[in-house]
């Protein structure tokens, strides 16, 4: 066989995926870049009223609005926040599970998984009923009967940035879990013979083999802490007070989706998207860099 | 190669779709006289009698049309948005006949959903509220008949007020200083539960100021919201979102189902609530302890514009069953059906004559229908209102006020411009 008859049956093996991959994520990405340079509303959709292409009119008018920029920013600062909170509990709890008895570990994975499946819309209202103001199990504990958690912004924040690395830690904790026992004993015995500490050893030998990991998991929180929206949604009913607890989702979903403006929605999704696409951009070039073989 | 069969088909695509999907018209223009008339009705809470009442209409309605059978289906208000938007955007999974919140109808009807009634021929429907009734048009054409109304009065503790030797508040302004007295004898208390969502709540504290949020001028609306009376109506509704009547960390996040919820904790000396609330009020810690009283208006005796809510029935346009859905419209949205639906559900009818009617019957209602009497107003009758509803401007002014975070000149001045663009939109 040529070279060329190769690259054709491996074309042809390869088209069923691509086929796949272009019908669920090439064409939906078309048909939100193809509506968001329209005025689309709920008019437009049942054919009550012509078709109007507006070019970047929906773009500039996300842009012009002082709103967007103020939530861009509180999106990004909670999604840093509950990245760098889920990546601190799920390795602090990773790294304890590798080093109790099997009992412990086994409950704390069974409490994790338990965590980790529980829809997000019943997590948060259950959380939202531990902190209720009057009834809460966590006012009466701490003796703050009719405080409300979820009526000053940055209590509010906490609250739900609290409730989001709850659900997410599990999968870190999982990740690296798995990778801290896929390190061969060897490499750590011969760190020991060679007088390493304790701290030397795992600054020095532990993390440097775990780092692929760590890449992956950071780069899979910040997209999903991107994008939270049902723990805001429920929590914060809607947005917080006056708006104040709103993120990118829900501002999205608020501004353009609930009021049928679907064309400022699919723009308001675009840069969500291309955001994203930069920052795994990023992390591909960053794995690059630390040698992995892509 | 691979490239540029990448390009190819990346060209057909743009090809084959280079415009956003449109549905196209709707209306059939055929009126079959048998077949199934498929109906939608709104599910609620405890269903079962609402249900006995429309299948006794069925079983009325077939009886006198061989031939003809009514499926009913019982849709969620929460997702109704979904709902009707996909049964305009198909006609074919669409019902022929629905049950819809009036607030909803401007949209609907710019959608192109429903079609236009003619109730001339319906000899009942001059006993119809004309205020009722304005609520069902667009542009003066009519869309839906009334099927019932809700209205909102001043439930107060009576055990409360008599035990600290009060009166019900008589004019809008004693509402704030009652409340704040009866917070301050009473600190657990909230004087008033009012909420900083509770849009219907606070409008009839800015028609009352004669205020509006907006007024129409040759077709198109503008925001009032702004205006000096409007603002002195805003003022006096967050003045009660205040801490020594109702605090912000309570009430600021309230909507009206929360505000009321304060009242049946028994923790809310007043509140505003429907006359749909009744038996939620009746079924809590503040059962046989309440009375309800018409929302005062500026000048004691008076009583302020409440607002016209309710649900309409209405004819979709993509119907191939046009005479029989305006038949069984007018059938069930009928004196004797409306008087039924009040008996299982307790809806207030939108005849004057059964309502008066009603209301002898029941002394409760008193207050609702004196209400209703005293004249009722509306939202702006404008596709621009569900959005302007969706993004949540009036409720995010009000608490931007009771937050401080904006004075009442800023924060209705900011309503204004959003509302504005909504309409112009």
């Amino acid at each position: 066989m040529t070279a060329k008859g190769q690259g054709r049956t491996a074309f042809a093996y390869l088209v069923p995926a691509l086929l796949v991959l272009g019908g669920l994520l090439a064409y939906p990405i078309y048909q939100l870049v193809l509506i968001s340079v329209y005025d689309y509303g709920q008019e437009q959709v049942s054919g009550g009223a012509p078709l109007v292409f507006l070019g970047l009119g929906n773009y500039q008018k996300l842009l012009a609005d002082q709103q967007f920029w103020t939530v861009l920013g509180q999106t990004v600062a909670f999604a840093a926040v509950c990245v760098v909170g889920t990546l601190l509990v799920g390795a602090f709890l990773a790294i304890l599970a590798t080093r109790v008895r099997t009992w412990v570990r086994m409950t704390l994975f069974l409490a994790a998984l338990g965590a980790w499946s529980t829809p997000a819309v019943a997590g948060s209202t259950i959380w939202l009923f531990l902190f209720d103001a009057n009834f809460g199990f966590v006012n009466e504990v701490l003796g703050i009967q009719g405080f409300s958690w979820t009526f000053d912004k940055w209590t509010a924040f906490g609250l739900v940035a609290a409730q989001v690395i709850w659900c997410s830690f599990p999968f870190v904790m999982v990740t690296l879990y798995a990778g801290i026992k896929a390190i061969p004993g060897e490499v750590l015995e011969a760190a020991a013979l060679d007088g390493a500490s304790a701290f030397r050893t795992a600054w020095s030998v532990t993390l440097p083999l775990l780092r692929p990991i760590i890449l992956v998991v950071t780069i899979q929180s910040i997209i999903w802490d991107f994008k939270v929206f049902t723990q805001i949604y429920v929590m914060t009913g809607g947005g917080g007070i006056a708006g104040r607890n709103l993120v990118l989702n829900v501002y999205a979903y608020q501004q353009a989706f609930a009021a049928s403006e679907y064309g400022l929605g699919a723009a308001i999704g675009v840069v969500m998207t291309v955001l994203l696409l930069v920052i795994t951009l990023f992390y591909l070039r960053a794995l690059k860099r630390s040698g992995e073989v892509l | 190669m691979r490239l540029k069969t990448l390009v190819a088909v990346l060209g057909v695509g743009a090809v084959v779709a280079c415009a956003p999907v449109q549905s196209g018209p709707t209306n059939s223009g055929t009126d079959e006289k048998t077949g199934q008339l498929r109906v939608w009705l709104f599910d609620e809470v405890n269903r079962g009698p609402k249900e006995a009442v429309v299948k006794e209409a069925i079983t009325e309605f077939q009886g006198k049309h061989s031939g003809v059978t009514v499926d009913v289906q019982y849709i969620q208000v929460a997702s109704r948005a979904e709902r009707f938007k996909a049964a305009f955007s198909d006609p074919k999974s669409a019902p022929d006949v629905a049950e819809f919140g009036n607030t909803d109808l401007a949209g609907y009807v710019s959608a192109g959903g429903f079609s236009e009634l003619d109730l001339g021929s319906w000899s009942e429907s001059k006993d119809l509220v004309p205020t009722i009734l304005d609520t069902a048009k667009v542009d003066g054409k009519t869309y839906g008949v009334p099927w019932f109304v809700g209205v909102r009065a001043l439930y107060y503790r009576t055990d409360v007020f008599t035990e600290l030797g009060l009166k019900p508040p008589s004019t809008l302004d004693e509402i704030a200083t009652t409340a704040r007295e009866i917070r301050q004898k009473k600190p657990d208390m909230l004087g008033i539960s009012a909420g900083g969502k509770y849009l219907f709540a606070a409008l009839p504290f800015i028609w009352a100021q004669g205020g509006d949020l907006a007024k129409q001028d040759g077709g198109k609306y503008t925001a009032t919201i702004d205006s000096a009376e409007a603002k002195a109506g805003v003022a006096k509704y967050t003045e009660l979102i205040k801490d020594d009547i109702c605090p912000p960390a309570t009430c600021a996040g309230n909507g009206g189902d929360a505000s009321v919820e304060q009242f049946r904790a028994g923790k809310a000396a007043m509140t505003i609530g429907g006359d749909f609330n009744r038996k939620s009020v009746d079924a809590s810690s503040a059962a046989g302890k309440y009375g309800v009283v018409p929302l005062p208006g500026k000048t004691a005796g008076s009583i302020a514009p409440a607002f016209a809510g309710g649900n309409l029935l209405g004819v979709l346009k993509g119907t191939q069953r046009k005479t029989l859905s305006n038949e069984f419209v007018q059938l069930l949205a009928s004196k004797k059906y409306q008087q039924k639906m009040y008996t299982a559900m307790g809806n207030l009818p939108t005849f004057s004559d059964v309502q008066k009617q009603v209301s002898d019957s029941d002394k409760f209602l008193e207050p609702f229908t004196k209400t209703l009497q005293a004249g009722t107003k509306f939202v702006p009758v404008t596709p621009a209102w569900a959005k302007i509803e969706a993004q949540t401007v009036v409720p995010t002014m009000i608490q931007e006020v009771v937050t401080g975070a904006k004075n009442v000149d800023t924060a209705t001045a900011d309503a204004a411009k959003t509302m504005n663009a909504a309409f112009t939109s």
